[in-house]
């Protein structure tokens, strides 16, 4: 592989995938991205039919000289999900906190377990 | 589960394509004369984060992810030109008693270190964590620096 600086393979649309985790509550999932590198500026989340895309664009670093030791990656990262058609996509929303990305999808009013009142 | 993104090359299984070209750049890496990196035994967690290593005529920089780690919980330290950075990532509390659909992140104890191939001012080095990246500036002594020397014809 050429070895070239790091802000000049950035440019290539080769994509990594960020590491998750999901969890579900009753009320919706919570996702947790990897994306170092990338802040809120980077972000691009797209809701297409039932799939979310979420794309993390890395803030370009200063080229530090010659890189003696490199396990980094320079990619942009890059995944989709297929959603659970219980969740409101309406009512989605993200943040970014230390390069990971947290997505917050709320499952909708109907789909929620709920007690039914019985009257005589 | 337990899903390790880096492997060292020893381990990169044959047939796994994209392991095997991290493998070959690796190889690569260390034909070079300078093989100063050291790393420490994978601790039971497995968790290795990735690090750059940087040098112009003023500097070493050191670049590591550790992404959702918090300030106090990496340990940046430096003895006998060795560089050494651990800590913990701790499991968020707040998804406890959550249905965990999905897990691929890794949790625990790590710990990396860098031998460093010159001398260092140990009292001017400074490190930043953003975005998840934690930066460190290592200034060269002076006599490590690199110099003209003129050469004199007679």
């Amino acid at each position: 592989m050429e070895s070239q600086p790091a802000m000049e393979r950035a440019e290539s649309r080769n994509y990594v995938t960020p590491v998750v985790n999901i969890f579900e509550t009753q009320d919706g999932y919570a996702l947790e991205a990897e994306m170092p590198g990338v802040n809120k500026n980077g972000l691009e989340i797209t809701l297409e039919g039932n799939e979310v895309t979420i794309v993390g664009h890395r803030q370009p670093e200063a080229v530090n000289g010659e890189l003696l030791f490199g396990e980094r990656s320079a990619a942009d990262y890059r995944r989709s999900f297929e959603l659970d058609p219980a969740i409101d996509t309406a009512k989605i929303s993200a943040r970014m906190e230390q390069g990971i990305l947290v997505l917050t999808l709320p499952k909708s009013e109907q789909v929620k377990p709920r007690k039914i009142a019985v009257t005589e | 589960m337990n899903l390790t993104r880096y492997q060292r090359p020893e381990l990169a299984w044959p047939g796994f394509g994209r392991l095997s070209s991290l493998r070959d750049e690796l190889d690569r890496l260390f034909e070079s004369p300078w093989t100063g990196i050291t790393r420490t035994a994978q601790l039971l967690s497995g968790w290795t984060p990735a690090l750059d290593v940087h040098e112009d005529k003023d500097n070493f920089v050191v670049v590591a992810e550790l992404p959702g780690m918090k300030r106090e919980d990496i340990d940046v330290s430096l003895h006998d030109g060795v560089l050494g950075i651990s800590g913990e990532r701790k499991t968020d509390e707040k998804y406890e008693g959550a249905e965990v659909y999905r897990t691929e992140r890794l949790f625990g104890k790590f710990q990396r270190t860098v031998t460093l191939p010159a001398p260092v001012a140990a009292e001017k080095v400074t490190a930043q964590y953003k975005d998840g990246v934690l930066t460190i500036t290592l200034p060269k002594t002076e006599a490590a620096k690199p110099k003209q020397i003129d050469v004199n014809v007679s």
